[in-house]
């Protein structure tokens, strides 16, 4: 089946079966290097994206549902400040280790970033909660977030 | 709570990790290729008669080969220890646990090449099965493998321990066990193959060990070691998954490639991963402590039995290291223990970070706290009495030499923690509690693995004065690229910037053992630091000449070759040193001092020397839902010295939330010898929500034969966590559990027992 959306900005159109995943479609047929696949049954993280403006893990949503749709990867999202510094708070904080989960880690800490430039630790605890690590015990990772949002935080004041 | 870290300078692998843009094996495509998929076994026990709808598979959309058995051209066997485990189980012979590998599909993408996994039929005839190792042990159980079901066994005999318990005043004796536990590295395992130039074959992937990846080649391949590559491409986690099964994988993808002639990939999913990958050893352990009235330990004497699986892999040495272990950290004089590694029909154990001795340690130090309450006497102050220092013996017989942080580590943890027991003493349904335990565990392989301990490196010098390094010891995550580059940059004077580690590959260094039992650092860090000498040797003799000075004179400060005659900055010392045609590359080589191992009493230098921990759980105890949470942890470390505290303190924070979850939540259910929950809503592991943040605490005691002083680290963090929670549940509302994972049902339970009796 033919299915056309928007990755990263750029209209992108695709030959494949409309059952399989947008994980699958990403890695086989658009070579998207950042979105992992830790688990296929949405119970990890690693490949989270952006779906129209909202994150969802793309193991969970088929071709099929893409047409006309927008999607937004780790990539698509490089040239934004916000992205720069939670990777940049991430690599002073120690946040990374294997390295598997950390691109979802970002898109969620840029999520809950964009609502909340304060947040306590338990809520970053919170809304990273539905990312697995299984490198870290989260400290280090939980610093960059809380690193990033003090620079972010100071920039608006 | 904010880490304070004394250098706090990024990894060398943080920046491409941070954007998404680290290729791991599922992220590498190569031309032409072609994906794999396997056919597993549905039964626990049985034998193989007919594959029945072969031709039909073959036929299925995109595929381009079947292998099974009878294509292997040379051994059907991955070794490990023993050379029990098949690579593929062929037709007429038997497999053993449910989801073993029978046979392999090639096609043109992963999807065709599941579907037409998934259709194979096999007729099994089926044999009955066993599954509990203590049932294996029994005389008319059904036979599995090894001698009697018995993978192997070992054991130590030291002085006397009737009379060590006739001179107690009390005796202790309980029995403890623990459930699986399952790696979950979160990244799958994953394996590529490519047919390469004259009749070789080139495999990278997810590995710990690429060495044990080239064994296995060459022998299910019959090829010589020169016809075969193997390279370790990003990991994306091991914690010991990763040491052995990946030559499995590596075999399978191999025989599709050399049957195909294209590039072959197999990547597992996360539920065939569940299946058919090794786990940690489920275990009991009975042990036993006697101790005068003042707390001196008189007597071990122990029993520890863990279930292998169906075939032998790592289980040996696994059962070694719980041997030498489960006396303690403490110095007694009379120990006998006996430890079994048993074969029945479920998925073969192997590696899992501690490697035996998380099991042990939640017996013995559980076990020390119910003696200090027989005693009336501090847990804490117990262990004082007892503890191993320098000079004193462990139950080997080894007497512990230089390096022996475990005091200071324990001082720093009470310290920190402002550690004091709550005897139950909180009133309402939410109890608060400590608890602790301590640990040493031995650093390598040991007197079970020596011919593994060695390893090697090349460290290259360019014109620019920027380093390449190739070694043989990985990434994992754990940061060993990062240390590496350290030990290179700091032994050659140059900035962290021009040292550039290569991937691990078997054509570039000699076999340097595996990447495992927090070995790297102290190892591999060593092979390089002698390469990395030899350079810089040559370079201080190349700036003296220039210099006209004594080359003994010429000494590394900031990044500059110093003498009383002058001094020359490192790129201009590379320059004369080029200019003058110096070799500046080098071979390094490292091997352990020697260990060693009586079979018949276990005495002896079982390791080049031991790390040693302190931990110290504070929990909360919801009394109406049986709900353990753990409010904060500490843990105190003697790793000798850290080469880059951030990963470091990264490993104590990782490793104590995996031993978290060992703890209270991770529940792997077998039925019938079949794993029932084989994903992470089934299975679960912590996240952020369930654990504190882990303040570490780094004790570096110095061990002269280590890199700049370092030990290892990478294990220790698993083994002590287990007893200090339930040391520390017990201290909340009285209720001992003496199983792993201590799920909320078992609380209940013992709060309801309590209830009765009092
Ligand atoms: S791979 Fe999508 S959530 Fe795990
Ligand atoms: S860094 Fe390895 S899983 Fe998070």
């Amino acid at each position: 089946m033919n299915i056309s959306f928007i990755l990263n900005g750029n209209k992108v159109n695709i030959d494949t079966d409309p059952l399989k995943s947008l994980l699958r479609v990403l890695k086989e047929d658009l070579d998207v290097v950042s979105v992992k696949e830790g688990c296929s049954r949405g119970e990890c993280g690693t490949c989270t994206v952006l779906l129209d403006g909202r994150p969802v893990t793309s193991c969970m949503v088929a071709a099929g549902q893409l047409r006309g749709r927008e999607v937004v990867t780790l990539e698509g999202l490089e040239n934004k400040r916000e992205i720069k510094v939670i990777q940049d708070s991430f690599v002073e904080s120690g946040s990374v280790q294997c390295g598997f989960c950390i691109p979802g880690f970002i898109i969620a800490a840029y999520v809950l970033l964009k609502e909340n430039l304060s947040p306590s630790r338990d809520e970053i605890r919170e809304a990273v909660s539905g990312n697995i690590c299984r490198c870290t015990g989260y400290t280090k990772i939980i610093d960059g977030v809380e690193k990033a949002a003090e620079i972010l935080g100071q920039k608006n004041e | 709570m904010k880490q304070t870290t004394k250098k706090n300078s990024a990894r060398v692998d943080a920046r491409e990790k941070v954007r998404g843009q680290t290729r791991f094996i599922d992220d590498i495509p190569v031309y032409g290729m072609l994906e794999a998929a396997t056919v597993r076994s549905p039964v626990c026990h049985g034998k193989i008669k007919e594959f029945k709808n072969i031709d039909k598979i073959k036929k299925m959309p995109g595929v381009r080969a079947v292998v099974s058995a009878a294509d292997i051209p040379g051994e059907n066997c991955v070794p490990f220890v023993k050379n029990d485990y098949p690579c593929l189980a062929g037709v007429g012979e038997d497999v053993k646990f449910y989801g073993q590998a029978v046979s392999l599909v090639a096609a043109d993408t992963r999807q065709q090449a599941q579907r037409a996994a998934r259709a194979a039929e096999l007729l099994i005839e089926e044999y009955p099965a066993v599954y509990d190792p203590v049932e294996a042990m029994t005389p008319d159980a059904v036979y599995i493998g090894g001698e009697d079901n018995i993978h192997s066994s070992f054991r130590i005999r030291k002085g006397n321990v009737d009379k060590g318990f006739k001179e107690a005043d009390i005796i202790v004796e309980k029995v403890y066990t623990t459930a699986h536990q399952v790696h979950c590295y979160l990244e799958n395992q994953g394996i590529t193959a490519v047919p390469g130039p004259s009749s070789s074959v080139i495999v990278s992937g997810s590995m710990q060990c690429p060495f044990y990846v080239h064994n296995a080649l060459v022998r299910v391949l019959g090829l010589p070691y020169s016809k075969v590559r193997v390279i370790q491409t990003p990991t994306g986690g091991g914690f010991g998954g990763k040491e052995d099964m990946p030559s499995i994988l590596a075999a399978h993808a191999a025989l599709l490639a050399l049957k195909t002639g294209r590039p072959v990939r197999l990547v597992y999913d996360r539920e065939e991963d569940f299946h058919s990958m090794s786990k940690r050893h489920p275990s009991r352990t009975r042990i036993k402590y006697g101790a005068s009235s003042d707390g001196k330990i008189t007597a071990c004497q122990a029993e520890y039995i863990v279930n292998g699986g169906a075939y032998c892999t790592l289980s040996p040495i696994v059962a070694w290291r719980g041997l030498v272990h489960v006396a303690g950290p403490y110095d007694i004089a009379n120990v006998m223990v006996d430890s079994y590694a048993m074969a029945t029909n479920t998925v073969p154990c192997g590696a899992l970070r501690g490697f035996g001795q998380p099991q042990v340690n939640f017996a013995n130090e559980s076990l020390i706290d119910e003696l200090a309450e027989k005693l009336d006497m501090d847990p804490v102050e117990l262990r004082r009495k007892n503890l191993l220092k320098t000079g004193s013996q462990t139950a080997t017989g080894q007497v512990v030499g230089e390096s022996c942080g475990m005091e200071e580590s324990l001082q720093k943890a009470l310290q920190r923690s402002s550690f004091k027991l709550h005897r139950g003493s909180d009133k309402g349904t939410l109890k608060k509690g400590m608890g602790i335990s301590t640990t040493f565990y031995g650093v390598g392989l040991g007197a079970e693995g020596k011919y593994f301990a060695k390893a090697g490196a090349q460290v290259y010098v360019k014109e620019d004065g920027s380093v390449v390094v190739a070694v043989g010891n990985v990434e994992m995550g754990q940061g060993a690229l990062t240390v590496f580059n350290r030990i290179c940059a700091d032994t050659l004077g140059c900035s962290y910037d021009m040292v550039e580690i290569l991937e691990p590959d078997t054509t570039r260094v000699p076999d340097s053992g595996p990447t495992v039992a927090s070995r790297a650092t102290m190892v591999g860090g060593r092979a390089v630091m002698d390469a990395a000498s030899r350079i810089r040797d040559i370079l201080k003799r190349a700036a003296a000449v220039k210099l006209g000075t004594d080359e003994n004179r010429v000494e590394i400060k900031g990044g500059k070759y110093c003498s009383p005659d002058g001094e020359m900055d490192y790129v201009d010392v590379v320059n004369e040193a080029y200019r003058t045609r110096q070799q500046v590359a080098a071979q390094g080589w490292y091997t352990v001092k020697d260990v060693s191992f009586d079979p018949e009493t276990g005495m002896g230098n079982s390791y080049p020397v031991y790390t040693f921990s302190t931990n110290i759980a504070e929990v909360e105890v919801d009394t109406e839902t049986g709900q353990v949470r753990v409010s904060s942890f500490t843990a105190a470390h003697d790793i000798g010295k850290a080469i880059h505290y951030p990963s470091a303190e990264g490993q104590i924070h990782g490793g104590t939330v995996q031993a978290i979850g060992y703890a209270l939540y991770e529940n792997l259910v077998l039925e019938n010898g079949k794993i029932i929950n084989p994903s992470f809503t089934g299975y679960t592991i912590p996240t952020s929500l369930d654990v504190p943040d882990v303040d570490a605490i780094i004790v570096e005691s110095p061990y002269s034969e280590g890199p700049f002083g370092a030990k290892g680290l990478g294990e220790p963090p698993m083994v002590g966590p287990a007893a200090a929670i339930m040391n520390a549940v017990y201290d909340a509302c009285g209720v001992r559990i003496r199983k792993t994972p201590g799920l909320p049902e078992d609380i209940l339970e013992g709060l309801k027992k309590a209830s009765v009796e009092s």
